[in-house]
């Protein structure tokens, strides 16, 4: 999933501050899971921006609405009855949500109200860990399901580097080495002749050194 | 002046807090009236939005009363509960309200004597406190959040 972190109240309540009528948006899709952006969140954030700006004496107006999903045009068209009644409209979709209510409602203010931060899974309740980094040319297969991409903090596709320590990164001891990661998966599977193997210089225009991507299915495609 | 009467809503426990309220009635042990009990099946079941709805719809203070430290029916309820309240206590510091509007309680079902004094213990903190400064429910209770209609 993409995962998300709400941003600080202080933040939220300054870049809404100049408003008066709100549409807060929700998405049920990745913030939800991650707990940042669902309708629980919303409703949340709502009572906690209600109560400030009651406090404040500030005439203040709040209206939620969660989305199926809000990166999707046809679930961003469920706005259209609710849109101009808000001064802006404060989403906690992640970027793509943000972008695609602004690229629909071009004279719409949109803030953003999360932070988004990467694409990961989960590791227990409450905690989430970078797993995908979308390089665009999956390695997975040879590192025996551990991406050294996303969890090795040098990217490297040949580890580990001598910062590995006791199955540890020097970048932080919090952050597993992704190569030990690896080579404890591939002995598991019995394939450490896997790890003898060198791994060719990555050609990054798979990722983002080539710009912007898009994937088009011709089969799909209208 | 007429003294400041809170609104104390408490969330309590059904196998803990709510059998200690019984149980200071049977001793016919005085606690305020301005405490509000919610009967919940696990302090586990209130989550941070309880907490907050409750304070924006005209509450001055809301505490969570579970099972001691180890002895929740379910487990780990009252320790998630805490752990919410922390939340939400920090939540409403960045919002000017103030965390110490909400608090969280453990007691056993036989702590009848526990359950009135801190009954009185926070309803007398909250009106040292004075009014819930965002009290936007009091005179308009309707609920304006999705979660709650």
């Amino acid at each position: 999933m993409i995962t998300a972190e709400r941003k600080p109240i202080e933040d939220l309540i300054n870049s809404v501050s100049s408003y008066r009528r709100i549409l807060l948006l929700g998405c049920n899709e990745c913030v939800t899971v991650c707990s940042a952006g669902g309708r629980k969140e919303v409703a949340l954030l709502s009572s906690a921006l209600q109560m400030h700006f009651m406090k404040e004496g500030h005439p203040f107006e709040i209206k939620e609405i969660t989305l199926e999903r809000q990166c999707d045009p046809e679930y961003v068209e469920e706005l259209v009855p609710y849109i101009d009644q808000a001064d802006a409209v404060l989403s906690m979709a992640c970027g793509c949500g943000v972008q695609e209510v602004a690229r629909r409602f071009k004279e719409k203010m949109v803030l953003p109200a999360v932070n988004t931060k990467f694409m990961g899974a989960s590791e227990r309740q409450g905690v989430w860990a970078e797993r995908c980094a979308g390089c665009g040319d999956c390695v997975l297969g040879s590192t025996g399901g551990v991406c050294p991409i996303a969890r090795c903090s040098k990217q490297l596709l040949n580890g580990p580097c001598g910062g590995s320590g006791k199955g540890k990164c020097e970048v932080d001891s919090d952050i597993d080495c992704a190569w030990q990661l690896i080579w404890d998966r591939l002995k598991a599977l019995g394939m450490t002749e896997k790890y003898e193997e060198n791994i060719p210089a990555k050609d990054w225009r798979t990722g983002r050194g080539a710009g912007p991507r898009k994937i088009v299915r011709e089969d799909l495609a209208s | 002046m007429e003294e400041f009467q809170p609104v104390i809503v408490a969330f309590c426990c059904h196998y803990c807090a709510y059998t200690a309220a019984d149980m200071a009635g049977s001793k016919r042990l005085h606690y305020p009236a301005n405490v509000k009990i919610i009967r919940v099946p696990c302090t586990g079941k209130v989550s941070a939005l309880h907490m907050m709805e409750a304070l924006r719809k005209g509450a001055d203070g809301v505490y969570v009363a579970g099972c001691l430290e180890g002895d929740c029916h379910f487990r780990t309820g009252n320790t998630r509960a805490t752990k919410r309240v922390a939340y939400v206590k920090k939540l409403l510091d960045e919002i000017g309200i103030g965390g110490e509007r909400v608090e969280m309680y453990a007691m056993s079902a036989g702590m009848g004597e526990v359950f009135a004094r801190t009954a009185s213990e926070f309803t007398e903190k909250i009106r040292r406190l004075g009014p819930n400064p965002a009290r936007v429910g009091r005179d308009n209770p309707g609920c304006a959040t999705a979660a709650c209609s």
